[in-house]
């Protein structure tokens, strides 16, 4: 008879869990944290269903005075509508030629109602409302040039006296992740004698799938979807 | 004729829809570059002998290039312990999620065996991991007794690669090692590798030695020295041992520096109280002078193009920095701050001067243009001086001395290297107390 042979039973999980050195675990421990803080903020914000009164139908004598009192009461979207902070490229969409008339009699009204809301604005959110020509705001702007900077390290031997900026162009998908990188000027990475601009461009590379997927604003894909990142370090590297 | 406006007019309005918003990124991070150098591999054990598996290649070896790395002050290296992945497989494919986890932005591997001819061949590669592909990836061969060597061209490599620069790893340093009571000094000539290592004595200690300094092109080494009492400059190489006088000159000859192209030696020379600069050709021996001056005028250091020279001169009162051109002809005062300026050292990259500047009772060394203008000074101290470029001209070294206690025993000369940024500064390890330093070209040129 052959000896039986005592096989112990361990639970699979126990052993295919890679031991990490306690720094490594550190390290990966912050970035499951971090990555938990980064969904919570990705979660799209919940769907706003109108309250539908089901009970009471209206009667006719009523509607009018239901309207009137809907205007009366703040009602958000309803004034996004009529002031939203558009860029001049929509501001021309929204433009309809055969409403001239009815706009000018309405102008005066909106104008003071615009304005109202603008100081508003500038108040509350320093300034966000100033449009650039491609229609991202400063404020976006901002945002987007501080993801950039926490994520490249830029190359401490490189001159400070050379044209070196390295300009690449993203393509954006809704969620912010990019598509596909493109330096604008590959050509001169291969160069002989442009040690630097290949070194800088890497740099800028780098940072930018670091910083993928970027913090995007949640509307006007349109706008952002192709951006254009210029990166010149002289301004650091000058001290 | 309007039709064709009016395309012209939705074309430019459609490109103009299409052009990407452009943002300047003129901020990033200044601090460096996190990089992981994984230990490496040894492909053929059975053929290390017993001396060379003692020198633990596979870690050593990775460590010269750490230290190198960690010193430039260009790159964060990460500890050991955190590397996730194995050595041979770091090598062969790397899991870059492994080292993105880290945080590595760049990884070195390697590779080492011995060769059917009994040599020492290493393999490395350069990875950048943030992008996912190798981007530098080189064999080395040599004695086995060279292993440090292969470290140093390897971390030059990794250095160039990053920043576009040649690096400075594979040089050595030579220094006056200093020993003994302040009144008894023994002074000898010594050299080592750049990272402190195969420290050797040239001279005995016979004679005072001073101001060392290397031949840009081979390994032949001026100084000045005290034989017999006489200070004269000297010739020696340090390969064969052989040392010769430099001229015969009726007086005091002292601070020596070569010329670019090593074919002439730039001193000072003293007479009567006075001292002007000369040069001499080392094939012809013809001596000229290029200073004729009643004030003091030393310290010479030709630009890298050969064509203009930088010395101190207190011909206006005080030592002040002056440039002329080789020929000693236009000569123009470029220091312009308060105090006074002395040692200056032409970058080998041409666009800097190095110089130490006694302000307040206060030394710093501190770099300027070339013009004289954009004085920055970089360190600040109780006593330093003598700054020399590495050869790529990013980083100086120069000696400190710390204030001694009553009766003048505790204090102590020992080298340091500064980065031109400021930020980097760097003690470096002598066997004894050092000062002088002078930096070589490097030597797989």
């Amino acid at each position: 008879m052959p000896p039986i042979i005592a096989i112990d039973l361990i639970q699979i999980s126990d052993k295919t869990q890679l031991p990490f050195a306690p720094k490594a675990k550190e390290i990966i421990e912050k970035i499951k944290e971090k990555e938990k803080e980064r969904l919570v903020t990705k979660q799209a914000p919940p769907k706003i269903i109108p309250k539908e009164k089901l009970d009471a139908v209206p009667l006719p004598d009523n509607i009018k005075k239901q309207v009137e009192e809907k205007k009366k009461k703040q009602n958000p979207e309803e004034v996004k509508e009529k002031i939203r902070q558009s860029s001049e490229f929509e501001k021309k969409e929204l433009f309809d030629p055969n409403k001239i008339a009815a706009l000018i009699d309405k102008s005066k009204e909106e104008q003071a109602d615009i304005q109202a809301k603008k100081s508003l604005d500038i108040t509350q959110s320093q300034d966000n409302t100033v449009s650039l020509d491609k229609g991202l705001t400063i404020t976006q702007e901002d945002a987007i040039k501080a993801q950039i900077f926490k994520c490249w390290n830029i190359p401490l031997g490189l001159p400070y006296d050379e044209d070196l900026t390295v300009r690449i162009k993203l393509q954006l998908k809704p969620d912010g992740s990019i598509m596909s990188s493109e330096i604008l000027d590959h050509a001169r990475m291969n160069k002989p004698g442009q040690g630097f601009y290949r070194v800088l461009a890497e740099s800028a590379l780098r940072a930018v799938k670091l910083c993928d997927p970027l913090k995007m604003p949640t509307t006007g894909y349109n706008k952002w979807k192709d951006l254009q990142l210029n990166f010149d370090a002289k301004e650091m590297l000058k001290g | 004729m309007k039709k064709i406006y009016f395309i012209l007019l939705i074309v430019f309005l459609n490109t103009n829809l299409n052009a990407a918003v452009k943002i300047d990124i003129t901020r990033g991070n200044l601090e460096p570059l996190p990089a992981a150098v994984s230990d490496f591999y040894i492909d053929n054990p059975e053929k290390f002998s017993e001396g060379i598996k003692k020198l633990n290649l596979e870690s050593n070896l990775p460590k010269v290039i750490k230290n190198n790395l960690k010193r430039s002050g260009l790159f964060y290296i990460l500890d050991k312990k955190s590397h996730i992945q194995k050595p041979k497989l770091s090598h062969l494919k790397p899991r870059f999620e492994d080292w993105s986890l880290i945080k590595a932005q760049i990884m070195i591997s390697g590779k080492i065996k011995i060769d059917e001819k009994g040599r020492l061949r290493v393999e490395f590669r350069l990875w950048d991991v943030v992008s996912a592909k190798e981007i530098e990836g080189l064999a080395l061969f040599a004695t086995p007794k060279s292993w440090r060597r292969i470290g140093h061209i390897i971390s030059d490599k990794i250095y160039q690669r990053m920043t576009g620069e040649e690096g400075y790893f594979d040089t050595r340093i030579i220094y006056v090692a200093e020993s003994g009571p302040k009144d008894r000094r023994i002074k000898k000539l010594a050299i080592m590798d750049q990272d402190g290592a195969n420290n050797k004595f040239l001279t005995l200690g016979n004679e005072l030695v001073l101001t060392p300094r290397f031949n840009p092109n081979s390994q032949l080494v001026t100084y000045m020295s005290y034989f017999k009492n006489l200070p004269r400059v000297y010739l020696l190489n340090i390969e064969t041992g052989v040392q010769e006088i430099v001229g015969d000159f009726p007086g005091m000859t002292f601070a020596p520096r070569f010329s670019p192209n090593g074919n002439k030696v730039i001193m000072s020379f003293a007479k009567d109280g006075n001292s002007d600069i000369y040069t001499m050709d080392l094939k012809s021996r013809v001596v000229e002078q290029l200073t004729s001056h009643p004030s003091i005028d030393t310290s010479p250091s030709y630009s890298p193009d050969g064509r203009f020279v930088v010395f101190n001169s207190d011909r206006s009162g005080f030592q002040q920095l002056y440039v002329m051109r080789s020929d000693g002809r236009k000569v123009k005062r470029i220091s312009r701050g308060k105090g006074l300026y002395g040692t200056p050292v032409w970058s080998p990259r041409g666009d800097l001067i190095a110089f130490t500047k006694i302000f307040k009772g206060k030394f710093y060394i501190g770099v300027m243009r070339t013009d004289g203008s954009g004085e920055r000074l970089l360190t600040e101290n109780f006593y330093q001086e003598a700054p020399s470029w590495s050869p790529n001209g990013r980083v100086l070294i120069f000696y400190r001395e710390t204030a001694a206690r009553k009766k003048g025993v505790g204090a102590s000369s020992k080298l340091w290297s500064i980065d031109i940024t400021g930020y980097n500064e760097v003690k470096l390890k002598t066997p004894s107390d050092a000062s002088d330093p002078s930096w070589s070209s490097l030597l797989s040129k």
